[in-house]
């Protein structure tokens, strides 16, 4: 008989293997799917995870994109994972990132067509600020009425695409535009353009927050006494109580926090590679970034590297479609059945396989 | 603005239409979270059910098929989740959320080629006799058979948990899974029924939005509703009636708000279709400050059996 054993302390080699393990299992699974479209499936998966990145044809145009889609991906995955950690579960970081955009676009589009250097940093401002100011709701429900911040955050998505929709047509809405929804695009006004660090590089000013993002993270996960309680409450919640940890201090901390990074996030988006606020600017980054923080154990340094895993299959994705005529959803699939076999060979950090009966 | 033209029995009868899906989902997830998991994948399972219970229904021009393949569906992607859960120990938020994901991609893979065309719908059942009652016979009895239907799942789900051996088994494991187990209660394969249970009735909630409330297939169609069928069960404090109630209510406002919009009040469009949500969270809050009262003590926590 097979049965699992809880191990006395999590394994770390288990923890570090696991998602390459999930990877794995996923490239073969999606394989089989790619079959069963009848499409050659090494081929598939070598245009996914392989041409992006190393075929000549491609990688002049891959490569910088990587970075494009991993920034926002990252970030979100940063912030999402303090509140994972210490069991605060915000799922709605899809409707922070639109809020952080509308803020963000809002403060320049108010003040245009003035140019400033003052204009950008106000943007990155509001931009926190909406994505902020949107988790609160969760939070502050959660805090003074008990309310789920699950389902809470959740719906709060829905509103704010709601709200993004009415801007879209509506105050926001370029005057110069022929009466085409979408406000005025932000990549051709100069103080508000978020610009490529280094040209051709992808590097934007959201990546650079996203690399900071992590570093910050990491220290405050490891060194600070606030990481030292987030995971306290997430591990054993009663000995935090006892330990006198605020709940209301962490909950609103965690959801501010993922709300902030979220609305960054989706600043730096509206500014730069998608340039405008249109109905569905929104490419539901929000919720890869789910995968991405568990894909990189909650951890800083995972994340950055699962983001990057992740820009990689948004990127082979298309070039699959392009190539193979490979449908986009199967690539929104791919992405879930990794989160769901991550979750499965999660098992082995916890608990080891033991043959035979009980002792 | 004509305020004039909505006829409140047709509200009444679109009310039911448009809060059957909901209903469906909430009463099969109130029998998941009863047993003590919460299956945050209703989403997920309601959108396979709705591509499923189309094509099925386009293939064979035969709805009713459609239905009971939607439900196989949902029962089958919902064994995925509990096989995590239950037999991997896996997070219940994050697997959840990863089968809704699965779910949306698998439906919009498979619908693909479904895009634009219109499914048989099922023929309303007029209840003999009832049906010739005026007002209240086009109002309640002249609705398609699953209507009626979802309803007797409601009364079912009641009756079983409330007055029979099975069903204080599965509360017990809910409230106590621990204890249960020394009972001897085969925790597992309780809770393996319920969610498929759920992942039956989800399926079936989403083949009513593609095969009785639009007819027609686009991808994502679900928009939202089991993620409202998920607060609908904290809504009813997990009884099986109020879970009635409570979609019916929230039905009403869908119609309410998609009549005013026919009806061209000033507010803009965006603001009405938002409202579902934020009546939503307002009920959830005001529930939530009350105490929950009714949820089960064993809900979402991990049960792990050491010999």
């Amino acid at each position: 008989m097979i049965r699992f054993e809880k191990r006395l302390n999590p394994s770390r080699t288990t923890t570090i293997l696991t998602p390459f393990i999930a990877v794995l299992l996923t490239m073969i699974a999606g394989g089989t799917m790619f079959a069963a479209l009848g499409k050659d499936p090494v081929e598939a998966i070598r245009i996914i995870f392989w041409d992006p990145l190393f075929d000549p044809n491609f990688s002049d145009y891959s490569r910088p994109q990587l970075l494009v889609k991993a920034g926002p991906l990252i970030l979100i995955a940063i912030g999402l994972s303090v509140g994972f950690r210490a069991g605060i579960w915000n799922i709605g970081a899809e409707g922070q990132y639109i809020m952080g955009a509308i803020f963000g676009a809002a403060t320049a589009l108010a003040v245009y067509p003035a140019e400033s250097p003052l204009i950008f940093p106000a943007m990155v401002v509001a931009g926190a600020l909406g994505g902020w100011l949107w988790a609160m709701i969760p939070a502050i429900l959660r805090t003074k009425f008990k309310t789920n911040e699950i389902l809470v955050s959740l719906m709060l998505v829905y509103v704010a695409e709601s709200i993004l929709a009415s801007v879209a047509q509506g105050v926001l809405k370029n005057p110069d535009g022929y009466g085409f929804p979408g406000s005025r695009n932000l990549q051709q006004y100069p103080s508000a353009f978020n610009e490529e660090v280094f040209a051709n590089s992808g590097m934007h000013w959201g990546v650079i927050t996203a690399f900071i993002a992590v570093i910050f993270t990491y220290i405050m996960m490891t060194r600070h006494i606030r990481g030292f309680e987030v995971r306290l409450m997430g591990e054993a919640p009663k000995a935090a109580q006892f330990a006198g940890v605020s709940t209301t201090r962490l909950v609103v901390f965690c959801l501010g926090f993922a709300g902030a990074m979220a609305g960054l996030a989706g600043m730096f988006e509206v500014s730069g590679p998608s340039g405008q606020i249109t109905i569905d600017f929104n490419t539901g980054y929000g919720f890869t970034a789910i995968i991405v923080a568990f894909l990189g154990r909650l951890h800083p340094i995972g994340i950055l590297l699962a983001g990057l895993l992740m820009a990689l299959t948004y990127i082979g994705g298309e070039l699959a479609q392009l190539m193979l005529g490979l449908p986009g959803a199967s690539i929104q699939l791919f992405q879930g059945m990794l989160l769901l076999f991550l979750l499965a060979t999660d098992i082995f950090t916890n608990y080891r396989l033991r043959l035979g009966g009980a002792h | 603005m004509n305020l004039l033209g909505i006829d409140p029995v047709l509200l009444i009868a679109s009310l039911m239409v448009s809060a059957t899906p909901i209903l469906l989902a909430a009463i099969g997830e109130a029998v998941v979270e009863k047993s003590g998991v919460l299956n945050l994948g209703v989403e997920g399972m309601m959108i396979v059910g709705a591509v499923v219970g189309f094509i099925t229904a386009v293939n064979t021009e035969n709805p009713l098929l459609g239905f009971l393949t939607a439900a196989i569906a949902g029962a089958l992607l919902s064994t995925i989740f509990a096989t995590l859960v239950l037999y991997f120990k896996s997070n219940q938020v994050a697997t959840g959320l990863g089968l809704t994901l699965v779910g949306l991609g698998v439906s919009a893979l498979l619908g693909k080629p479904y895009e634009g065309i219109k499914s048989p719908t099922i023929k309303s059942f007029e209840i003999p006799m009832l049906s010739d009652i005026p007002v209240l016979g086009p109002m309640l009895f002249s609705h398609d058979l699953m209507v009626y239907i979802s309803i007797l799942i409601v009364a079912l789900v009641w009756y079983t948990l409330k007055y029979t051996r099975f069903g204080l088994i599965l509360r017990a494991v809910g409230e106590n899974h621990d204890a249960a187990h020394a009972l001897g209660y085969k925790v597992i394969r309780i809770r393996f029924m319920a969610i498929m249970f759920g992942g039956a009735c989800a399926g079936l909630g989403g083949a009513y939005i593609s095969l009785a409330r639009v007819p027609q297939w686009t991808e994502g169609m679900t928009a939202g509703a089991g993620w409202i069928a998920l607060a609908i069960v904290v809504f009813a404090s997990w009884k099986p009636w109020r879970t009635l109630v409570g979609a019916y209510l929230f039905g009403g406002i869908t119609v309410l708000q998609l009549n005013l919009q026919a009806a061209g009040v000033a507010i803009p469009v965006e603001y009405l279709s938002m409202s579902p949500f934020l009546i939503t969270i307002a009920v959830l809050v005001i529930i939530s400050a009350r105490g929950n009262q009714g949820a089960p003590a064993s809900l979402g926590r991990l049960f792990h059996a050491s010999n």
